[in-house]
């Protein structure tokens, strides 16, 4: 009974928690490989800062990223900008004090500024807010192993315009498979839009890939700590229960030899 | 305390009589933890102990999350995200509590599900079965307002479907949606309320299962058989139980472990896993996500809310009967709240004098129909209202109030049961012959009545 039962919930849960079959998404997601997907997967930091680069270069122009402070771009598990560059960086921005009721130049404990426009989105949490493929039939079993997917909806987005476009009370809107819908989001991101540092070459794909990672580190920029810490975790409760088992085992071994020879 | 004859704590040294005679704490738990219990508990008797771990687990994790949370509609959020990234160990602490909710629903249906194959709710154990679905009830309570509290969409909105409710109720429905929610709509007055009954069921939830072990302490655990306990001599006794520590308690804890290894393998790969996406965007009143689902553990209940629709004959019937005052929406409320109070009524709806569905040879299809129908009602309300989903829905429903107020009255009449053990200490070697793969003599069946 206990292991029907076990079985049951786990494949209730599975099919009932699907985002695939909760929310129905019918766009075209890409299922990219990203280095930090799977139990030990880990952020890439040259992908993470190149995807800094396209954020700052492209996305920043409308999009916030509020719930980011610039010191956190120094982290070891993320970017892993040396300081000197964190704070060369965080002093490009002009930010609103209240303190001062005044503008002043952003200083590392600052966080990102807000969206420039109403319209678009805080990035903040875009990586954890989509989702992305939930495959094979919608099963949600390339999540379990990858991850949500947010990154994958991401990069397909912004690598998903079709090129359709319509004018509709006074705005314009541009067709996107990924979310399979119109959306008032021009594309943004072309083969050389941005010339990387590190000298890799600026495809359209390499972009929308490299700003996605980036996104998911922004998201979730505990990722690496939480799954050393799982990895622990588990490690530590298997050799309990295994130590339980044999104790466990131990202890009951003469209340069932008195039994057997009754 | 379990009326099972077994040695009772004696005072030895000095300084324990002097406080035996003062507070007799010391006597309390060592009657408790030594308590007698049958010898044949099988691996489905481990959820109590995963249960309480969960509560402490939740309050525990909880307690520390409030250290840094803010409980305000404009900071809410941007707190929650705080804990996420800048308190050391606040991200493990913040998906332990969230993915502790959600194992401590799926360790709550299988225990509900042991009790009701094998018949723990029945006689006398009735007190132990309603304690423990008040305790259930403040669970959905306490999970449902605290999914509020990171003030995300799907906070935001789900506090809105499910307050509302209560607006469906004729006459007073409104008022009373106002009250819950301390305004029109849900807003700060809302977080903030729900927040600090978020902090106190837990401590009902603990209240409630003091008494829930209290309670089935006073009459003896069940066990598989669902045969009594010898309670004649200390000797006979003896032979069907042993003293919960060490036995029973290494034995849990070993099944613990297992169960924490696969969680920590949870919250630490795959935390998100099942959450909903749409909770990390900020709630917002002017957006309505397209489909508002609760989390997975209410889903069932969910679909027997929504199963009503007003094209329902016995929607129209009742909608007729009570002049109108009826409802689809009430009546998907009253179906709702029914489910679970009929659920309550088990003991004495049941109507077999054979406690364990082991014995049972129809009962145990319906009850494993049962199990199916309630993934299938879960799958269901994760789907949208309408079409194939409402009908399976509306099939799924019938069959949980059949099951309850049809099924186990007639079983109980017309079911022939299979002959029981005598003894648990029967059972015990019997299984144990079974396991060594031994053709011992099969022990003597009596007949159940």
């Amino acid at each position: 009974m206990f292991k029907k039962l076990a079985v049951s919930t786990i494949t209730a849960a599975l099919l009932a928690s699907s985002p695939a079959l909760a929310a129905g998404e019918k766009g075209e997601i890409t299922d990219y490989a990203f280095s930090f997907e799977g139990p030990f997967g880990t952020y890439d930091r040259n992908q993470l800062q190149r995807g800094l680069q396209v954020y700052t270069e492209v996305c920043s122009s409308c999009h916030g990223l509020n719930l980011v402070a610039f010191r956190t771009l120094s982290a070891e598990n993320g970017p892993a900008l040396p300081e000197d560059q964190v704070r060369a960086f965080a002093e490009m921005f002009e930010i609103w004090d209240p303190e001062l009721r005044d503008w002043r130049v952003a200083a590392t404990p600052d966080h990102f500024p807000e969206s420039q426009f109403e319209g678009a989105p805080d990035l903040s949490l875009m990586a954890k807010s989509r989702v992305g493929f939930s495959g094979p039939y919608g099963l949600g079993i390339n999540q379990l192993m990858n991850g949500m997917g947010g990154a994958e909806y991401i990069a397909s987005f912004t690598n998903g315009f079709t090129g359709e476009e319509k004018f509709e009370a006074g705005s314009m809107f541009y067709y996107n498979k990924a979310s399979a819908s119109w959306v008032s989001m021009a594309p943004v991101l072309y083969e050389d839009g941005i010339e990387y540092a590190d000298g890799t070459p600026a495809t359209a794909s390499q972009q929308s890939q490299d700003v996605a990672a980036f996104l998911m580190w922004a998201a979730e920029p505990k990722m690496v700590e939480r799954k050393q810490a799982g990895f622990v975790g588990v490690i530590f409760l298997s050799v309990l229960a295994a130590l339980l088992y044999l104790t466990n085992k131990q202890l009951w071994a003469p209340i069932k030899r008195a039994a057997k020879e009754d | 305390m379990s009326g099972i004859p077994h040695d009772h704590y004696e005072p030895t040294s000095n300084a324990e009589k002097w406080i035996d005679k003062r507070l007799p704490i010391v006597g309390l738990l060592y009657d408790t933890i030594k308590i007698p219990t049958p010898k044949n508990l099988n691996w489905m008797w481990i959820w109590g102990i995963v249960l309480m771990t969960c509560l402490v687990l939740q309050i525990v994790t909880g307690i520390v999350l409030v250290m840094h949370y803010t409980p305000d509609a404009d900071l809410a959020f941007a707190s929650v995200e705080h804990i996420m990234r800048n308190v050391n160990g606040g991200h493990m602490l913040r998906y332990l509590h969230q993915n502790g909710a959600m194992l401590f629903f799926a360790a709550v249906y299988i225990h509900i599900f042991r009790g009701l194959y094998y018949g723990s709710y029945k006689s006398p154990r009735e007190v132990t079965w309603i304690l423990g679905m008040f305790i259930y009830l403040a669970m959905m309570a306490t999970a449902f307002m605290g999914y509020v509290l990171p003030w995300g969409q799907m906070s935001f909105w789900g506090a809105t479907v499910i307050t509302g409710l209560f607006g469906a109720i004729p006459g007073i429905g409104e008022m009373l949606q106002t009250w819950l929610l301390g305004g029109p709509a849900v807003g700060n007055a809302t977080l903030t309320r729900f927040f600090s009954l978020h902090y106190l069921l837990p401590f009902v939830i603990l209240g409630l299962s003091i008494l829930h072990i209290w309670a089935f302490h006073t009459t003896g655990n069940n066990n598989p058989t669902g045969v009594d306990v010898r309670r004649t001599s200390k000797e006979e006794a003896a032979k069907d139980t042993l003293p919960f520590w060490p036995y029973f308690v290494i034995k849990d804890l070993f099944a613990l472990a297992v169960i924490f290894a696969l969680f920590w393998a949870l919250v630490g790969f795959m935390p998100q896993f099942l959450g909903h996406p749409d909770n990390y965007i900020e709630a917002n009143p002017l957006v309505t996500p397209s489909h508002i689902v609760p989390e997975w553990y209410f889903l069932p209940f969910y679909a027997i809310l929504r199963a009503f629709t007003s094209d329902v004959w016995v929607v129209i019937a009742v909608n007729w009967l009570s002049f109108g005052i009826i409802d689809a929406a009430f009546f998907g409320v009253l179906a709702m709240f029914g489910s679970i109070f009929v659920m309550a009524l088990v003991p004495w709806l049941d109507r077999s004098s054979v406690r364990s569905g082991r014995y049972r040879p129809m009962f145990k299809w319906w009850f494993w129909l049962f199990v199916v129908n309630f993934f299938v009602l879960m799958w269901a309300g994760a789907m949208p209202a309408e079409g194939i989903y409402a009908m399976i829905s509306l099939i799924g429903t019938t069959y949980w109030f059949a099951y309850f107020l049809v099924i186990l009255p007639i079983l109980g009449v017309i079911e022939k049961p299979l002959p029981q053990p005598a003894t648990i200490e029967e059972d015990f070697k019997a299984s144990l012959k079974k396991k060594s793969g031994g053709n011992g003599p099969s022990p003597e069946p009596v007949p159940a009545e």
